[in-house]
């Protein structure tokens, strides 16, 4: 299992259209990839589960990933937040 | 034959089909079904179809109004797909044996309610979006197909209300007349349709559930009435109206080119108010001599996050070159109220007409207001363009927009980039900014009058609520009082003054304005020429 943290800059937050972005970009990959906002998780695929988190700008977040792929996983997500949210 | 009465907006006569808008759709019926692998495929044939028409929705969206307003299908696509979403409703199917219509609506109602239920205004707003994909799977389900988009042939649009969203994603030339049940002859409906010079009408007492799409109905708003399915004999009536009208429209034609001026002389200046960089076609079509108001907000609603400097830039100097040197008065954001936009993350407020809105966000956020500054600041040195700000109340807010105007102009400065300082005005539409207008006259170099907002404060009645109609005087003493107070101040410092309010298209009070000296009335479009026609037979 691989994980980091990270603290969203997008001024509205984890909202529908980087959702959408981040359920495609997860779904390359065989690995479970989660993101909790304290003591609620998502999976990465599920869209308005995802938004359900309601993850608002200045939360952090946290990425866990398990599974095969889990490196390239974790670098592909990585970039992925840095670069959208 | 159904005979109905509304409330005027814009008058006109017109004929032909009605599509009517239904808000949340028809009662959706729970059948039990005994093939349950049917109805899954079933359901999978118009999903697939949902998301074609949702793909060909995004790729018309980009081409006509860009990407980023666009953006809100290709969401809806991705909501389409969500793990969650299918496998609730195929869970229903499987489980409970019900039709797929009956299981697309209770999930959809179900997940629209999780949303609505959060404490993000952002995410409140998305379970419109669950209901919307969800009417659309339920749609294509029962064969009803997309009515989403008009079809080729114009129509006469039939609905309970439209809201401002609503109404920016239509497309203008397929419209012939709106006729809705709620709304007031103040709200954004009637706004647009004076823009498009379209009949409209309001608070129409009729029953949606006895109206369907494709019926024939004939518009007359100059009479505020309108007769579902007429008899020959009414139809020939309101066809001799519309020959009329077009003689008219054709007599008004031959005052293109001419000047607003009374046979003794008198002259006014005629603009026009717009709300998008296409209405300048409708501009230069009725001749106006310039734009009195051009509402920026179009640039800010019906999206996802804030227009970029660049976009804006781009807008206002197509609208300035189009213009040619003509005056191009350009309104900073006038959001909150009722025009929102969920990314501004406003809140509701217990009075928002008198909360968080227009200047006071501007003010409050320097970084929005600059983006829209240096937009502007940029785009001066293609046209003859004029700064208006909304709602202000105090001389200090005047200060403080011009150091912000002067932070614009240096980080613009700092870049390299051309830029010209306009000419600034204000709106006065407020009784604290006519009380003090002498000592505002000083610092700004035009006055435009708001009559809207500044009867609704004036008179305290709230535009949007049609109970109050009958209270409401569009010539209020006090309010006439007020702009006449403003006009002697305006002229003793010297500076120019207009209306773009409605009242500046009030034919009744076109003498009026003309004898107190006002300098221009901005007016609908469409309102142009006659005015011109008025003016021009005043002694």
């Amino acid at each position: 299992m691989k994980t980091f943290d990270y603290v969203i800059q997008d001024s509205v937050g984890i909202h529908a259209r980087p959702a959408g972005l981040l359920v495609k970009a997860a779904k390359e990959f065989s690995s479970k990839i989660y993101v909790k906002k304290g003591e609620t998780a998502s999976e990465a695929t599920k869209l308005m589960s995802l938004m359900k988190l309601g993850v608002k700008c200045g939360d952090t977040v946290t990425v866990e990933i398990v599974g095969d792929d889990e490196e390239q996983a974790f670098t592909a997500m990585q970039t992925f937040f840095e670069e959208n949210l | 034959m159904i005979t109905c009465t509304g409330k005027i907006v814009y008058k006109g006569v017109t004929m032909g089909k009605i599509l009517v808008l239904k808000k949340d759709g028809d009662q959706i019926k729970r059948i039990r079904i005994t093939d349950t692998q049917a109805e899954l495929s079933r359901l999978e044939k118009s999903i697939e179809q949902s998301q074609k028409q949702l793909q060909n929705l995004y790729d018309k969206a980009v081409k006509e109004v860009g990407e980023a307003s666009a953006a809100i299908f290709e969401v809806h696509q991705m909501m389409m797909e969500d793990e969650d979403y299918l496998e609730a409703i195929h869970n229903m199917i499987e489980n409970e044996s019900v039709n797929a219509e009956f299981a697309v609506a209770v999930t959809g109602d179900n997940f629209s309610e999780m949303f609505a239920s959060m404490d993000d205004a952002y995410m409140q707003a998305r379970s419109a979006d669950i209901k919307d994909i969800s009417n659309r799977i339920v749609r294509n389900l029962s064969g009803k197909g997309d009515d989403d988009f008009m079809g080729e042939e114009p129509v006469i649009l039939v609905a309970e209300d439209l809201s401002p969203s609503e109404t920016v994603q239509m497309d203008k030339d397929k419209i012939l007349a709106f006729v809705t049940k709620g709304g007031s002859a103040n709200s954004h409906t009637a706004i647009l349709a004076r823009m498009m010079n379209i009949p409209a009408l309001v608070g129409v007492d009729m029953d949606l559930d006895q109206l369907k799409s494709g019926m024939v109905a004939a518009v007359d708003s100059t009479v505020g009435e309108v007769i579902f399915e007429p008899n020959s004999e009414q139809c020939l009536t309101i066809m001799a109206k519309m020959k009329e009208q077009e003689e008219q429209q054709k007599l008004l034609e031959t005052l293109k080119g001419k000047d607003n001026v009374t046979k003794s002389g008198k002259h006014i200046h005629i603009y026009a108010n717009i709300g998008a960089v296409n209405d300048v076609g409708y501009v230069l079509e009725n001749d106006a001599g310039g734009i009195g108001l051009f509402r920026s907000e179009f640039l800010y609603l019906g999206r996802e996050d804030f227009p970029t400097e660049e976009e804006q830039f781009q807008a206002y100097k197509k609208v300035a070159q189009m213009m040619a040197e003509k005056k191009v008065i350009i309104r900073t954001l006038d959001i909150g109220a009722d025009k929102q936009a969920d990314y501004f993350q406003l809140g509701k407020e217990d009075n928002p007409a008198m909360g968080y809105r227009a200047i006071r966000i501007c003010l409050s956020e320097p970084e929005i207001f600059k983006t829209q500054l240096r937009a502007l600041l940029r785009a001066s040195v293609y046209g003859n363009i004029n700064i208006m700000y909304p709602m202000i109340i105090s001389s200090e807010e005047v200060d403080r927009i011009k150091e912000i105007v002067a932070e614009a102009a240096k980080e613009l400065d700092a870049l390299g980039v051309a830029y010209k300082i306009p000419e600034q005005g204000i709106m006065i539409e407020t009784p604290a900014a006519v009380m003090i207008s002498d000592e505002l006259a000083k610092k700004v170099d035009f006055f435009s009058i708001g009559t809207n907002d500044l009867t609704q404060y004036t008179l305290a009645i709230d535009r949007q609520n049609n109970r109050l109609d009958s209270f409401y005087n569009a010539h209020h003493k006090a309010v006439m009082k007020m702009i006449q107070m403003v006009v002697e101040n305006a002229h003793a410092a010297g500076i120019w003054v207009g209306v773009c309010g409605e009242l500046g298209a009030d034919t009744e009070l076109t003498e009026t304005f003309v004898n107190m000296g006002m300098d221009e009335l901005s007016v609908a479009p469409s309102m142009v020429l006659k005015l011109r026609n008025i003016i021009r037979n005043m002694d």
